[in-house]
């Protein structure tokens, strides 16, 4: 199983690569490369050209600014599960890599390569859209900023358009009392997730809900948020009755993805499964926080 | 072809070669260096046999392009060993725990705790089950190789003292 | 080996313990520095790489071809189809295990000659500088298709109106028979209950982490055709390429080096060896192919996919008086290894019970899915899955505890030897020559604490957490003949060279074979050289498959080595004037007990029988201290087990965790425990891929859904936790070392075990599990369907 050929270009600077991916027809960036060559060595895609972007410092950093953390594309995922920044500001995405593939593949594999290849069962764009994330991406006439709900154009085709890089990430701080909870549903250890959640919860002086978000993924080709469960919970207990709340909300989604190996039924089942045992860790970990 | 000179260390030895760029760096070790150690089991990266050392972390060689480790260091199994030929503390307790049987996956798997050794002397059973999941053996069913890496971490942990 | 000189052995001497123990392998130091030579790193000089062009349809008709654009891609040697085949390699590929009840027999050609048959089947090979190329070009040809009907359900293809699985084949009924024993009909009429059941279990493949591959090199000057493998076999594919090639005998050779793993499917002799040999022939340049992934999930053969119909008639106290079973098996397009594993199977079913009447209906049905041969186990986990699941379902209908259900029907041991009353596979009637069954399964059950179990399974419900447990008892017929011989040989160097036609995948049988060597000759392992998987190192052999190596190979090295030690003794004894019986062996060398300051080294013992010029050879010593002996098994030895597993399952992910998993097992002397031990943790290993994880699937036009590592799902260093396994030990009394076999045993009980297991956990459902595996999504569905869940999760 080889790739077929191509040219390989290697910019050094961003200027470089936002001028290749404007000129070229039929081009890939490699990234961390954990998605694209196993497409390549099955000749499932035959790219003519293959840019790099590992040379691309200024793609490659974590750091915090205006109450959000900012994330670039070319960040290795093993980089953003081991910083101590991330995990002091945001928790629910260090919890969200340890259910990312395996060692080996995170050492590699890039955020923004995850972003783009927008498997619907992945974790990062999941998180992402809990997170309230904005997407900035870059061409040779300047940046635009898209947000998470709007980047999935459809099945596997993020918003973006062939002269453009995506630069990075703005993924939302919540307050230093707010719970959260990641988790997922997979065969093995590592695998992708049939089904994934992530929420967020942040509990008012009297411990109910102020806000709340959650997040599915396997569901769609996008992560699905559920937006209208989230404004019903606003001030109401973080108890059984909000659980009940959501999974109700769940149960009345109109379209669930469906494999030739998992079912809808079943995905159905299991984000109701996690969603509940979500929810239940991030009340647990909100609560604990306020005391 | 489109070809690319490329300047590369593996287990401390410096090569050039011209390569084209479609050529996985497995492929490079095992064709252009004639180091027939790493193994090819999916190329898909998911076996995790063709598993080295990449800058000091692990990486699929069936995933990463010859080209992508120029000017990179690569440790591979031939380079785990004592210059003098004797086997690492990892590989001795390998044989002292019947920790392989056809021997195909078991470069990945000594990269792979390799890199978890570097990071924890004390791994529990968990943690050396969890850092091999992606390494597959279909012949010793793990027991062996879990044991042979806390024997492993054992040794190396007295040694310090 | 005692003897009263003991306290004063020699100052290098080592223990004279050797069979028994727990020895580290002598193949590891290479392969633990990567200095392995599977058969893609074998260094030839001047190798041409090559790929298959394959057929995407599951059933069609070529109509043409077009290689003119692929043979014009710079780096491209040769392209070869059907019609650029030598005439004797046109044919069809013998089958290897002919069967009076095959009604239509189909075997692969080297490349397909006009009707595809299966998706992966080969159409063209393409010779190329590199793999890289090679993929290149065969992208570049053209292949027009005539796709015909597809036959990809084996129970619809016996339907009257079914299309047939190839046009040149009226029907897709491969092979049927019949096998009965005693008194059927009144064991059934006279019953106090029936229990009846249909079973299924989906195909998978043993996905060795070493793919196929085979090389092969035509050494124009001596006209020696060499071809390196990825096998388990060599003999087997001599023979083929023999009469494929129509080539000489004595000029054809084939070496297994290292091997990745082989688990059954590398023992057929496959296509591509041929096609490869036949270009570095044609192109007098060595040529290799190495399979990649996706091809061996397309063409390296699978089992596993049957469907059992099975009842047993019980009298009032459970005790089994007659069975029935219906077998259809899924064979796929082609019969390489005839019908021995649904034979296998069926004649597994009885296991250690009692069954004094059985009729068994087998129908092997072809269809336009990959080809199954054995893999690990054989057949024997899906028969095994059937017995222990219709006695788990007669224990519940008769309100009788399973183990108990069991104990009341096994043989016991002084029935020993116990004919089963089916002809084996080996030709000879199935008699267990030896095996304690109730001890094997109480053990188990001690171990695991089944008694217990029913307060660990109510402590845990009060947690919400839901347990189960599961048993499967199972008995394996293992060291199959006819032989697999052995030469020892002591060289003038005076080391001692062990010579076998037996392949390794990485069992350890070079270790075992000097254990079993050193053992007879007192010396170090390292004073011993191993050759094994040669075509020319010995002249015969059958190959490593069926648990029979170290039975077959390991009594020919005993009774080589034996001779061998009386050779030496006999020769020193001459040149020494002393009696044969005050010679001992020690390190290397042949010694006077009486004065251990006279001794003779192998070496120099070597010399002098290998002969001088003018030198006679006394009464009773022949030329060489050399032995070639083919242990030839009377029958097949028997081993048996017994698997107990508890589980916790997740009712809603319907994952399983598996809190223990217990083994108890018998194959009788152990050569090396360390090695058995190796064994039976890894064929647990494929035992649990069997339960829950490892699910070939194919659609309904034949076309595999799941072909990479990502869909077919191989158990994890996760998922196979620490086997508890306690060694029981019958020695066989039909080979002189009282071994059996012992590379199946763990995985054949398993998924009967992890099954009940599942099946125990959800027992206030009611719900009876009938397939396997029991994947996640499939028990879903029956809990769904059952109305288990309420509408909102709970």
């Amino acid at each position: 199983m080889k790739p077929a050929s191509f040219i390989y270009h290697r910019p050094q600077q961003l200027s470089e690569a936002l001028d290749l991916v404007a000129q070229l027809d039929n081009y890939k960036i490699i990234a961390g490369g954990q998605s694209l060559m196993p497409m390549m060595n099955f000749r499932f895609v035959m790219p003519d050209h293959v840019i790099d972007l590992n040379h691309v410092a200024e793609l490659s950093h974590i750091s915090i600014a205006n109450q959000q953390l900012h994330i670039g594309s070319m960040t290795r995922q093993q980089a953003i599960h081991s910083s101590a920044l991330v995990e002091e500001h945001i928790p629910l995405v260090t919890q969200a890599y340890s259910f990312v593939s395996h060692r080996q593949i995170r050492n590699r594999g890039t955020f923004g390569g995850s972003l783009c290849h927008l498997d619907p069962s992945s974790e990062q764009p999941c998180f992402t859209a809990a997170l309230d994330g904005v997407i900035e991406v870059a061409s040779q006439s300047g940046t635009r900023q898209i947000p998470i709900a709007n980047w999935t154009a459809m099945y596997m085709t993020p918003d973006l358009a062939s002269n453009e890089i995506m630069l990075g990430a703005k993924l939302s701080i919540w307050p230093k009392t707010h719970g959260w909870s990641f988790m997922e549903y997979s065969r093995r250890h590592g695998d992708y997730a049939i089904v994934g959640v992530a929420v967020l919860v942040n509990l008012d002086a009297r411990s109910a809900i102020e806000k709340i978000s959650i997040a599915l993924c396997g569901i769609d080709a996008a992560p699905v948020r559920l937006l209208d469960t989230e404004n019903v919970l606003k001030n109401q207990a973080a108890d059984e009755t909000a659980i009940r709340i959501a999974l109700e909300s769940i149960e009345k989604l109109p379209n669930i993805m469906e494999d030739a190996l998992n079912t809808s039924d079943y995905r159905r089942h299991l984000a109701k499964t996690l969603t509940r045992r979500a929810m239940l860790e991030a009340f647990e970990r909100a609560k604990k926080r306020m005391s | 072809m489109d070809l690319h000179r490329i300047k590369v260390h593996v287990n401390g030895k410096a090569y050039e070669r011209e390569v084209e760029s479609r050529r996985t760096l497995a492929d490079f070790l095992r064709m252009d260096l004639s180091l027939t150690g790493t193994h090819l089991g999916c190329e898909h990266g998911v076996c995790g046999a063709c598993t080295v050392l990449l800058n000091g972390n692990t990486a699929r060689a069936c995933l990463t392009l010859a080209v992508q480790a120029d000017a990179c260091e690569i440790t591979t199994i031939e380079g785990l060993a004592h210059a003098d030929g004797t086997l690492s503390v990892l590989q001795q307790a390998f044989q002292e725990c019947h920790g392989l049987q056809c021997g195909f996956c078991t470069p990945g798997m000594l990269t792979t705790l390799t890199e978890l050794l570097n990071e924890n002397l004390s791994p529990t059973e968990a943690q050396v089950r969890e850092a091999i999941t992606g390494n597959l053996c279909r012949c010793t069913g793990y027991q062996a190789i879990v044991e042979a890496a806390l024997l492993a971490a054992k040794k190396l942990r007295d040694q310090r003292v | 080996m005692k003897n009263h000189l003991e306290d004063s052995l020699l100052p290098n001497a080592r223990p004279d313990q050797f069979i028994g123990s727990r020895m580290q392998r002598t193949e590891d130091h290479l392969l633990l520095q990567g200095l392995g030579k599977y058969v893609d790193d074998i260094p030839l000089a001047n190798v041409l790489y090559s790929a298959f062009l394959r057929s995407p349809h599951g059933h069609a008709k070529i109509v043409s071809i077009d290689i003119s654009k692929a043979i014009q891609l710079p780096g491209v040697h040769k392209i070869y189809l059907h019609k650029d085949l030598p005439e004797s390699a046109q044919k069809r590929l013998p089958i290897l295990v002919p069967n009076p009840s095959i009604k239509h027999l189909m075997m692969q050609e080297v490349l397909v000659s006009s009707e595809v048959c299966c998706v992966g089947d080969a159409v063209a090979f393409v010779v190329a500088d590199n793999r890289y190329i090679a993929e290149d070009a065969c992208n570049l040809i053209d292949v027009e298709y005539e796709i015909l009907p597809v036959v990809a359900d084996c129970l619809k293809a016996l339907d009257a109106n079914s299309p047939s699985f190839f046009s040149g084949i009226p029907n897709n009924l491969a092979a049927q028979l019949n096998v009965r024993f005693g008194e059927v009909d009144s064991g059934f009429s006279q019953a106090t209950h029936v229990v009846q059941e249909v079973f299924w279990n989906n195909r998978g493949s043993a996905h060795p982490m070493e793919t196929r591959g085979y090389a092969a090199e035509y050494h124009h000057a001596s006209g020696q055709l060499t071809v390196w493998s990825s096998g388990q076999t060599p003999h087997l594919e001599k023979k083929n390429l023999i009469d494929i090639l129509k080539w000489d005998p004595e000029f054809i050779r084939i070496i297994h080096h290292d091997v990745g793993g082989g688990f059954g499917p590398k023992a057929i002799f496959y296509p591509e060896e041929a096609m490869v040999a036949i270009a570095a022939h044609d192109l007098l340049r060595p040529v290799k192919w190495i399979e990649d992934r996706r091809e061996h999930f397309y063409t390296a053969t699978q089992e596993r996919d049957q469907w059992w119909d099975i009842s047993i008639a019980l009298d009032a106290n459970a005790k089994i008086l007659a069975m029935k079973i219906d077998m259809t098996h899924d064979n796929g397009a082609y019969l390489p290894w005839g019908i021995i594993t649904p034979y296998i199977g069926v004649t597994t079913t009885p296991g250690p019970y009692v069954i004094p009447a059985i009729d068994v209906n087998l129908k092997v049905v072809y269809t336009n899915k990959n080809a199954t041969s054995p893999v690990r186990g054989a057949g024997r986990p899906q028969a095994v899955f059937a017995m222990e699941r219709i006695l788990d379902k007669a224990a519940r209908k008769l309100g009788i505890d399973r183990a108990e259900i069991r104990r009341r029907n096994f043989i016991q041991p002084e029935q020993m030897p116990y004919n089963n009353g089916f002809i084996y596979r080996d030709g000879k009637p199935m008699v267990y020559d030896s095996g304690d069954y109730p001890q094997c399964q109480a053990l188990a059950l001690e171990k695991i604490a089944y008694d217990d179990f029913p307060a660990r399974k109510a402590a845990a419900l009060k947690e919400g957490r839901y347990l189960g447990i599961g048993i499967a008892n199972f008995v394996e017929g293992t060291g199959l003949g006819p032989f697999e011989g052995a030469t020892v040989r002591v060289q003038q160097t005076g080391r001692i060279t062990i010579l076998t036609s037996a392949s390794s995948q990485g069992q350890g049988h070079k270790t075992t074979f000097m254990q079993i060597c050193a053992d007879q000759l007192q010396v170090p392992l390292a004073m011993i050289d191993v050759i094994t998987a040669d075509t020319n190192a010995i002249s015969m052999g059958i190959g490593t498959f069926a648990s029979r190596v170290t039975v077959n190979a390991g009594n020919s090295v005993f009774l080589a080595s034996q001779k061998v030690g009386e050779k030496i003794k006999g020769l020193a004894a001459f040149l020494m004037q002393t009696r044969i019986d005050n010679i001992q062996l020690i390190d290397g060398h042949a010694i006077t007990m009486d004065d251990p300051s006279k001794k003779k080294s192998f070496a120099e013992l070597a010399r002098v029988s290998q002969g001088m010029p003018g030198f006679s050879f006394p009464e009773g010593v022949t030329n060489g201290l050399e032995s070639t002996e083919y242990f030839s098994p009377s029958q097949s030895t028997y081993c048996n087990g017994t698997a107990a597993v508890e589980i916790e399952l997740d009712r809603d992910t319907c994952q399983i965790n598996i809190l223990k998993y217990v083994m108890t097992h018998d194959s009788g002397n152990l050569i090396n425990p360390l090695l058995v031990d190796g064994q039976v943790q890894g064929s647990i290993a494929h035992g649990i891929g069997n339960s829950t994880l490892e699910d070939m699937q194919y659609d309904d036009q034949a076309q595999p859904i799941t072909t990479n590592f990502g869909e077919y799902l191989l158990p994890m260093a996760t998922d196979v936790p620490k086997v508890q396994m306690y060694h029981l030990h019958s020695p066989s009394p039909l080979n002189p070392l009282g071994v059996k076999g012992a590379g199946e045993g763990g995985t054949i009980p398993a998924a009967a075990a992890i099954v009940a297991a599942i099946e125990d956990a959800i027992s206030d459902t009611g719900i009876f599990l009938t397939q396997a595996p029991m994947t996640p999504p499939r028990l879903f569905e029956i809990l769904k369907n059952a109305g288990t869940y309420s509408s909102v999760t709970s």
